[in-house]
């Protein structure tokens, strides 16, 4: 009698062990599913895009990224003058941020008194969190007519776009490179200031180089994120799939009006044509898409090394 | 020369604190401008009533639903996919070759530009799966997007849970299940939230993605199925298409005010989670 209720209680015990084990075994199945989704869609993506793109890149990717001539109703994909306009826009805007976000940068990390860097920060944080939409709602309406008024011209330019996207990338700029100075050991610049160099001067020749390829990720980060930006962009550069050209006597000035004319970037041309594009005429914007993806992946992972070095060093 | 030597330091420390001034002052200068204009657009019947006359009169009733819809549904969809890949990846997986090879996948997701995840979800969800432009296909691509965030935010949240709460739910006999469930998550929920948030404000922001798998209807969705504007799309097309100046500001308004609240609500819960944790 006896035995047999301890056997029992037995089974049940093992029944319930039995019972435990599956739950913990299905759940910890459940989370590594997720995993397993969650890391295979950057590979569904770069295989969608691919795989749309490649009627169009199989004809020739060297001549479609020389080709200076977009004609995509006659089939003609040279997409040459959108890569020269992602690159001009993000470059000027590089010109005009980096002095800015390094600047800012020495600011918070060695300049400012806590209460204003305290001040600063969250209104950093509001900076990057508004839509670029926004952005370039705000380049329509003040930017574009601001160089319209004083350097002539429809104010659609590549200026505009690079004024708006400085703008847009300085979060990016400011976070990682006051991060990558404030990084920087305590007992270097103690030294540099023992030894009787000015605050200027420690900044100057110890604190920044010690921290230049912080600096470096900042930077290239930045124009990652410039080259992706569409919105904001396609608002204001006014989107002429042409090579940009000016005609001056002062080679000086030569530049400056490159600069003042329209341009259209990868991910506008996208964006604008991708609405009405049908067959092989999509399939030039998912080769695009393709380009774009490369140059993001290329400008990231030289970022991704940087760090790396940084921290084995 | 000790005298022009600190002139000199005197002019660059100033340059530097302009430099400063000036970034802030991009911040007012667009926050200001924008709330300026709009601010004073924005009454109860903007936000009750339909758009009329594409966008000229009206207010923007159907186009916040359907911005409701397609954020809720990106949240549905990425929150418990994040949440479970950041509880695998920081809770059952050691320092691996498998561990170092998933964090870079999912991490070079947030690199990609919106745009991409524009055409990923116009061939996948639109067409692949047969969508069409819907808030759904929108939704997911919303999702797709906004996952990293989530994951990144999650899993940094559950490594700063004292070691000693899982060491104590562990020695009172607790499975590891029963640990995850009853004392990391509950203790990480704060930290969780504060990571959905700024998803959010990611995705509200959205609109190179939407503009290719949501399509721009301005009518009030009757299904996920139904195409739909969010207002990040409103405000495009109201100002690309030179529809009515009034109501693209009154729509920024919007948006900017949405920004500030996600904001603060992000950092408050911030906050309060490390103090928690103090």
């Amino acid at each position: 009698m006896e035995s047999t209720l301890k056997l029992k209680e037995k089974g049940k015990n093992i029944y319930l062990h039995q019972q435990y084990f599956l739950r913990e075994k299905s759940f910890t199945g459940l989370l590594f599913l997720t995993t397993l989704l969650s890391a295979s869609i950057i590979i569904l993506i770069a295989g969608f895009v691919f795989s749309e793109g490649y009627p169009v890149i199989k004809n020739g990717l060297v001549k479609m990224i020389t080709g200076t001539k977009w004609y995509p109703l006659e089939g003609v994909y040279g997409v040459w003058p959108m890569i020269f306009g992602s690159l001009m826009v993000s470059l000027g805007a590089l010109l005009i941020g980096i002095p800015l976000g390094l600047g800012t940068a020495i600011f918070l990390s060695e300049l400012a008194p806590p209460k204003i860097a305290d001040l600063v920060r969250p209104a950093l944080q509001v900076l990057a969190g508004i839509p670029s939409v926004v952005f370039g709602f705000f380049g329509m309406t003040v930017v574009v007519p601001l160089i319209r008024n004083t350097l002539g011209g429809s104010g659609y330019s590549a200026l505009s776009g690079s004024l708006v996207l400085a703008i847009m990338i300085l979060p990016t700029i400011i976070n990682i490179a006051e991060d990558s100075i404030r990084s920087v050991p305590k007992e270097l610049k103690e030294g540099s200031l023992a030894l009787g160099a000015t605050h200027w001067q420690t900044i100057s020749k110890v604190v920044l180089p010690a921290a230049s390829s912080g600096l470096l990720t900042a930077i290239i980060l930045a124009l990652g994120r410039a080259v992706g930006e569409t919105m904001a962009v396609m608002m204001v550069t006014g989107n002429t799939p042409l090579l940009p050209t000016a005609e001056t006597n002062y080679s000086l000035l030569k530049p400056l009006l490159i600069w003042l004319q329209p341009v259209r970037t990868l991910t506008s041309n996208i964006a604008i044509e991708m609405g009405y594009a049908s067959g092989e005429h999509a399939s030039a914007l998912f080769a695009c898409g393709i380009i774009l993806f490369v140059l993001i992946m290329v400008i990231n992972a030289s970022a991704t090394l940087l760090i790396k070095k940084k921290v084995s060093r | 020369m000790r005298r022009t030597l600190l002139v000199k330091e005197s002019l660059i420390k100033i340059f530097i604190w302009i430099t400063a001034f000036l970034v802030l002052s991009f911040l007012f200068l667009i926050v200001g401008y924008v709330l300026k204009n709009g601010l004073a657009h924005l009454n109860p019947s903007f936000f009750l009533s339909n758009p009329k006359r594409l966008g000229k009169e009206g207010g923007i009733a159907s186009i916040i639903l359907s911005t409701f819809y397609l954020t809720t549904l990106a949240i549905i969809f990425a929150l418990p996919i994040g949440v479970g890949s950041a509880i695998f990846l920081s809770e059952y997986m050691k320092e691996s070759v498998g561990k170092k090879l998933l964090t870079f996948l999912t991490e070079t997701l947030a690199g990609i530009p919106s745009i991409i995840f524009g055409l990923f979800g116009f061939a996948f969800f639109v067409t692949w799966l047969k969508l069409g432009f819907s808030l759904l296909a929108g939704g997911l691509t919303l999702a797709v997007m906004i996952l990293p965030t989530i994951i990144k935010t999650a899993e940094e949240t559950l490594k700063a849970v004292p070691k000693s709460y899982k060491e104590a739910s562990l020695a009172l006999g607790a499975t590891k299940k029963q640990t995850i469930l009853r004392v990391l998550l509950p203790a990480a929920v704060p930290g969780i939230i504060t990571g959905l948030i700024l998803a959010l404000g990611r995705a509200i922001g959205e609109t190179a993605a939407l503009l290719l798998t949501a399509g721009s209807s301005a009518k009030t969705p009757t299904s996920f199925l139904a195409s739909g504007r969010s207002l990040a799309v409103h405000l495009y097309i109201l100002a690309t298409e030179g529809i009515s100046l009034e109501m693209s500001f009154a729509t920024a308004s919007v948006l900017i005010v949405l920004v500030l609240i996600i904001n603060s609500l992000a950092n408050g819960l911030q906050k309060r989670f490390q103090k928690k944790l103090a």
